[in-house]
């Protein structure tokens, strides 16, 4: 038998195990998003009342946030500790085994997958104990989990190649604000349709963000919208796709070994 | 530099070249040969080019140009097969500060692909040759340096390499956990008959542990041989005098020229001794000349005598004259 699930197995365990070993990096990307959703909805409730919006609930429509910080918040995580392994002389250590480069990488991001899913699963139940409700019920939560550790695999996958190119954790982090400003000028507070500024309009709707953010919210709010799951999921993996790509390229530059 | 021994090697290298692209050549063209259960002790200041060397044999980065087969197969050509029977503990313990000993362990016997029934034992007994059981379910980022040092050990011995590559293991350690490392490796290659390949700016390191040493400087190999061999190559003990008075040292120093080669730095009153001559001639006439010294002591030769002798500098000189520019 390939010794190669193994190998992403050990390398995952190790991903996952390192998180919960760390309450100051595990605890932020579950805790601020969810904090910063409750003060949107404090604060923005009253945006409820604006003729079209598509929901009473502020709750309901800013919980889709969260889902997206948590994973910008994964992929500076993964980039880091990718960083540190490769200043420190770890990611060498590995090098040195049988392990093949596609598990070097496979391992990480399958250890980032794990936690972006429980992040999702922290997000979901958040959700519920404060009262919204899934208009797409329970085969729609089982799809946001799906969706969650899709773009956990995007976002962490951009981390890694963050890492790889760069091989400093102090690059990463300097790149964390400029992800963030992606995440500003979505329609995460208001819906498109409703942006009353037309240049933030305009980039709000140029912004693949966007349709990341409204992908999970049309499972909350809407039920079953398939052109905002295509749109969703279709960033989503092309994303993914692209970022791996420029992982695996990043990690053959890196890999010197013979 | 070395004669090919007439049975297979397990490192072999030949004119082996590594240039960096904003750099000067870190290694400058190498022969060396090391004999299966043997410790090669690659002495050299920091930048000579050791690490880069050690990088190239074990597969970690490509060569210029020249060959270099460990365990018989090629660096260049044979990369993963070269990895499969080698072990090696590079340059500062490359540990995961927070994952405990165990977990290392547990990793590397799942990554080496060890057989699952086997993992357990082997972990248990690593632990236990390394001395580090009690420790085991502890963070790593509360070991000491020795303890990393004996952890990294362990984890390069998991799928039992056949050759084990060692970069400057005891930089760092205390005394007596440099001496407890030195213990375990001489161990190693003795009763377990595991080729070690060891790099040290230590002089004693060398001295104490290597079968056969080759001294590295600016990527190129300047003396090799058994330490005992390089020593006699040098040849004559050295005789160092401390006057009493400093007034004194041009009559003394003048003295000494009679009795063999000027030596050291052109600071220190000391000779290479003339063959025939010893240090009761010196004292008998420093004692006819009337001239009282605080000290004089006779040195035999040292591997850092070996590097004056052939680079015109001492290791420790060496080192502090780097200019950085050297590759890892």
């Amino acid at each position: 038998m390939s010794a190669l699930p193994t190998q992403i197995g050990a390398l995952a365990q190790r991903s996952i195990t390192r998180t919960a070993r760390q309450p100051a990096s595990a605890i932020p990307p579950l805790v601020f998003p969810v904090v910063l959703m409750l003060l949107n909805a404090g604060g923005l409730h009253a945006s409820t009342k604006l003729p079209g919006f598509p929901t009473d609930s502020f709750l309901a429509f800013a919980l889709a946030v969260p889902f997206i910080q948590g994973a910008l918040f994964s992929t500076m995580n993964a980039g880091t500790d990718l960083a540190r392994d490769i200043q420190t002389g770890f990611f060498s250590r590995l090098s040195l085994t049988p392990v093949r480069g596609s598990a070097l990488l496979a391992g990480q991001l399958a250890g980032i997958v794990t936690l972006g899913v429980l992040q999702a699963i922290f997000y979901i139940l958040a959700g519920l104990i404060l009262g919204v409700r899934f208009a797409s019920g329970p085969a729609g939560v089982a799809l946001l989990l799906v969706y969650a550790a899709l773009v956990a695999l995007g976002f962490g996958a951009l981390g890694s190649f963050l890492a790889l190119r760069t091989g400093s954790g102090e690059s990463i982090q300097g790149l964390f604000p400029a992800l963030f400003v992606f995440l500003f000028i979505s329609s995460m507070n208001t819906p498109r349709n409703l942006i009353a500024v037309d240049w933030f309009r305009f980039l709000a709707t140029a912004n693949p963000v966007s349709y990341l953010i409204e992908c999970v919210r049309s499972l909350i709010i809407t039920g079953w919208d398939a052109e905002a799951l295509a749109l969703g999921f279709g960033i989503a993996l092309v994303l993914a796709l692209i970022s791996l790509a420029a992982a695996v390229w990043a990690l053959g530059q890196r890999l010197e070994r013979t | 530099m070395s004669e090919a021994p007439e049975r297979d090697n397990s490192i072999v290298v030949e004119k082996l070249v590594r240039e960096f692209r904003k750099g000067p050549r870190a290694v400058d063209g190498i022969d060396l040969y090391v004999a299966p259960g043997e410790i090669y002790g690659f002495l050299g200041p920091n930048g000579a080019g050791k690490s880069t060397t050690v990088l190239m044999l074990t597969t970690l980065l490509p060569p210029t140009a020249g060959t270099a087969r460990v365990g018989g197969y090629d660096v260049r050509k044979e990369g993963p097969k070269v990895r499969s029977v080698i072990g090696a503990a590079l340059q500062e313990a490359a540990l995961d500060p927070l994952l405990t000993g165990r977990d290392h362990l547990r990793l590397q016997t799942m990554l080496q692909a060890i057989p699952r029934a086997e993992r357990k034992p082997r972990q248990d007994e690593l632990l236990e040759r390394v001395g580090l059981t009690e420790a085991a379910d502890r963070k790593v980022r509360g070991y000491s340096g020795g303890m990393k040092r004996r952890l990294d050990l362990a984890l390069a011995l998991v799928h039992r390499p056949s050759i084990l590559f060692l970069d400057e293991p005891t930089t760092g350690l205390d005394p007596q956990s440099r001496t407890a490392l030195w213990a375990e490796v001489a161990r190693l290659a003795r009763d377990d008959n595991v080729t070690v390949f060891l790099t040290t700016q230590y002089l004693e390191e060398a001295d104490v542990l290597a079968d056969r040493v080759g001294i590295i400087d600016h990527g190129t190999i300047v003396a090799e041989g058994t330490p005992a061999a390089l020593k006699a190559e040098i040849g004559r003990p050295s005789i160092h005098v401390i006057p009493c008075n400093d007034g004194d040292r041009p009559r003394i120093k003048g003295l000494l020229d009679g009795f063999g080669e000027p030596f050291g730095d052109g600071h220190d009153l000391a000779v290479r001794l003339r063959e025939g001559v010893g240090m009761a001639d010196v004292i008998r006439a420093m004692d006819t000349d009337g001239l009282v010294v605080d000290d004089v002591e006779l040195r035999a030769p040292t591997l850092d005598d070996v590097f004056l002798a052939k680079t015109g500098r001492t290791l420790e000189g060496a080192a502090e004259s780097k200019d950085g520019a050297a590759a890892p």
